[in-house]
């Protein structure tokens, strides 16, 4: 939060503030933001996705929490912080580590009609627990011709964080995305986080929500109707956070943010980019994907995970068949690096995207790069 | 071998020993079916031929409360599995039905035994093994060859199975193709009857080969750390696919693996000791958290369809068993020899089932393949205009719901 503020109130660069220093900016920039707009309100996506479990919760008594460290603990990230007390042992359960046990647990629980959120302390660990996802949550709405419908949230970080290593920076949105039958949801902002969280769990079919542990602290500004108990965001919508025309860059998680900053060097080099935050993987907003290569001509996909059979590869086969003879360039594809997760910095530096990789596939989308170097 | 020991002579004895012992202590009633309909609600108490072996509790009694209509009803009821699931045979053999279809004749005994010991909101979870148990359920011979055979008529209105039968409203939860998968299931199902404070239970079926399962372990931790009202049944049939169990399992103590779980281990080919075990169950779930029942029985057929179910186990055994221990065999004679029925009106009964068999088996053959417009249904419950496509998009898409 008062890192948040010091970039709004000191004008570019890092901070170099010393905290004590920070305290005083933050008192007095608090006080110099409410003169400046009382609607601009800020919020964590950690206490945007606290308040939509609350306010779920609130409405809704068959909705409960289930998962490792959410009660007790208040959320391993902090994510549950209150519920314990607000709403009992009974609907926030601390479990033990069993991810296969207590993932089928919910499932059964909502075959019965209740609303389970299982949160997953990382996506990593859903890997223990993914036969129940797929095979008992995603396809028993099918298999029993509408009869067993599965109205469950499995939901947590996803993707990589900071020096966890190989075990503990997958991203699985394409994994969970390639199947029917389920959901896969991918906040960025606060307001995306409120929206998501509460129409991921009013939905009745199941949802995969992936969240990003480095996104937790950020702040965002949001609105007085994002606020509103009743907020709730389209599933399958994808939000233009910035409008452009030269070039479409697709993005989701933490990457939006990247593809952000991208578009303002881009865009003092003459290039308008067009971001678009996906939002929604499963359903994936192809219609307003293709409009928008329609309009721009040039598209960049961007995502954290592997490149292989990734998000990447499944917008740019949707763009091609729909809008092939709009493209006036190759779709280029910016994805997490094909290996496992190094430790070393600067090897993990290497192997997720930077916002300068976003900048160079653009410039190259525009035919405005040096000329490649020949292929290794 | 496991089951050697019915060769004995001494537990020969034993099948009979607890008939004479019974007519000895309730009158006879030496009249046929129909004129005994006053009678037809007296208590009768049966002895089970195996006694109850307990862990971590006491074992009910082995002396089980019934009445001829009940009696009469479990053998129609589990003549009429058998029927079905040799009818089945015949028609998988005839490529009507087609890839898994695992077969459930000799274990009858369990699924109507159960049954007999709860309600409709009672829940009932088990795995691909299903048919038998959703017809105890309340599903209909025509919903079960209809799903089968892959037709509109069928349960899951043919775009499920063998192994995906369901009846929410009856409590019976599948139906589920991936081993000890539906064990956690079930406990979440438990979870929520206790969540909703329904006062129900949760029957949640599996094999000795899903016994193993990690999972298993992991949901019954949470069931006894939680008080869950779980009952978990083993249906002990020795043979987990092709791997008998002493191969597969260092202690097949099915009833004991709970550890701190109590557990009983019933005789699974007598239907009154599986009734009087999940009558027992169910109040031991709803005070005091999960209990363990090991069901010890059988399976005539193979594994599957697909597989012969001799080349693991002799043929001497599957007739041993069926010559000691078959269920239906046991009520036809605790029946007659109660004289509630004559040989000639068990005959009729089974002459009847059989025909109603193959008038459902025949109607399902009428009933129609699913519209290609299924293909697309019930993959989300809300498909918010989502599209769908076939193998080939530009040719085949759908819009979702």
């Amino acid at each position: 939060m008062l890192g948040i503020i010091n970039r709004k109130i000191c004008s570019g660069g890092s901070s170099v503030l010393t905290s004590g220093q920070s305290l005083q900016w933050a008192r007095s920039s608090a006080s110099a933001l409410r003169s400046y707009s009382s609607a601009a309100k800020e919020m964590t996506v950690r206490d945007a996705l606290n308040s939509a479990l609350d306010e779920e919760m609130s409405a809704d008594p068959k909705v409960f929490l289930m998962g490792e460290e959410v009660g007790e603990y208040q959320g391993a990230y902090k994510i549950s912080k209150g519920l314990l007390d607000k709403y009992g042992p009974e609907r926030v359960l601390d479990t033990p580590i069993t991810e296969a046990g207590f993932t089928g647990i919910g499932v059964g629980a909502a075959y019965h009609g209740l609303r389970p959120v299982i949160e997953f302390m990382t996506f990593n660990f859903s890997m223990q627990a993914i036969d129940h996802i797929i095979n008992s949550a995603a396809k028993s709405n099918y298999m029993s011709a509408g009869q067993i419908s599965v109205p469950i949230v499995f939901r947590g970080p996803n993707g990589a964080a900071a020096g966890v290593g190989a075990q503990h920076s997958q991203c699985y949105a394409s994994w969970f995305a390639s199947c029917p039958g389920l959901k896969v949801l991918t906040p960025y902002s606060s307001e995306d986080a409120r929206g998501l969280l509460k129409a991921a769990i009013r939905d009745p079919d199941p949802v995969v929500f992936l969240e990003n542990e480095l996104l937790y602290g950020e702040s965002f500004p949001i609105s007085a109707e994002a606020l509103d108990s009743s907020f709730c965001l389209p599933i399958g919508k994808a939000k233009i956070e910035r409008e452009g025309k030269d070039v479409t860059i697709t993005a989701f998680s933490k990457m939006v943010g990247y593809a952000l900053k991208a578009a303002e060097i881009l865009a003092k080099e003459g290039i308008s980019s067009e971001v678009i935050n996906l939002r929604s993987i499963r359903p994936l907003d192809r219609s307003t994907i293709n409009a928008s290569v329609r309009k721009t001509n040039r598209l960049v996909t961007v995502e954290e995970g592997f490149p292989q059979h990734g998000v990447g590869a499944e917008i740019c086969t949707s763009v091609v068949e729909d809008s092939f003879g709009y493209l006036d360039a190759p779709v280029e594809r910016v994805a997490g690096a094909d290996v496992p997760m190094p430790y070393a910095a600067n090897l993990e530096r290497m192997a997720v995207p930077q916002v300068e990789d976003i900048v160079r596939a653009a410039k190259r989308a525009c035919y405005r790069s040096v000329p490649l170097a020949a292929a290794a | 071998m496991a089951l050697a020991h019915l060769a004995s002579s001494s537990s020969r004895s034993n099948l009979l020993k607890p008939i004479f012992a019974a007519l000895s202590s309730t009158p006879s009633l030496r009249c046929p079916i129909s004129s005994a309909a006053a009678d037809n609600t007296k208590t009768l108490t049966i002895e089970t031929s195996v006694p109850f072996t307990a862990h971590q509790c006491e074992a009910p009694s082995s002396l089980v409360d019934t009445t001829p209509e009940e009696l009469l009803t479990f053998f129609r009821d589990m003549a009429t599995m058998r029927r079905m699931e040799i009818a089945a045979d015949s028609l998988y053999k005839a490529r009507l039905i087609r890839g898994f279809c695992h077969l459930y004749d000799g274990q009858e005994a369990a699924a109507v035994g159960m049954e007999a010991a709860i309600t409709k909101k009672d829940s009932i979870i088990t795995a691909y093994r299903d048919h038998c148990t959703y017809l105890a359920r309340g599903g209909t011979l025509l919903e079960i060859f209809s799903e089968l055979m892959g037709r509109q008529g069928g349960g899951s209105r043919g775009k499920g199975g063998s192994m995906h039968f369901y009846k929410k409203e009856a409590g019976f939860y599948g139906g589920h193709g991936i081993v000890g998968a539906q064990v956690p299931l079930g406990i979440g199902l438990a979870f929520a009857q206790k969540y909703s404070k329904d006062g129900t239970v949760a029957f949640v079926l599996y094999g000795d080969g899903a016994a193993n399962q990690g999972q298993l372990f992991e949901a019954l931790n949470i069931a006894a750390l939680w008080d869950l009202p779980a009952i978990l049944v083993c249906e002990n049939n020795h043979y987990g696919m092709g791997t008998a169990e002493w191969r597969a399992a260092k202690s097949p103590a099915y009833y004991k693996r709970g550890d701190y779980v109590p557990g009983l281990k019933v005789d699974g080919m007598d239907v009154l000791a599986v009734k009087q075990a999940c009558k027992f169950a169910k109040e031991h779930a709803l005070k005091n958290g999960p209990i363990i029942l090991e069901m010890d029985t059988y399976r005539y057929h193979g594994h599957s369809m697909s597989d012969p179910g001799s080349t693991y186990r002799t043929r001497d055994e599957i007739s041993g068993v069926r010559q000691e221990r078959d269920p239906v065999e046991r009520v036809r004679k605790l029946v007659l020899s109660h004289d509630l029925a004559t040989e000639k009106e068990l005959k009729d009964t089974e002459k009847e089932i059989r025909k109603k068999v193959d008038e459902a088996i025949a109607q399902a053959k009428e009933s129609p393949m699913p519209d290609p417009s299924e293909l697309f249904t019930n993959v989300y419950v809300k498909g918010f205009g989502i599209e769908a496509c076939g193998p080939d998009r530009k040719e085949v898409r759908a819009v979702l719901p």
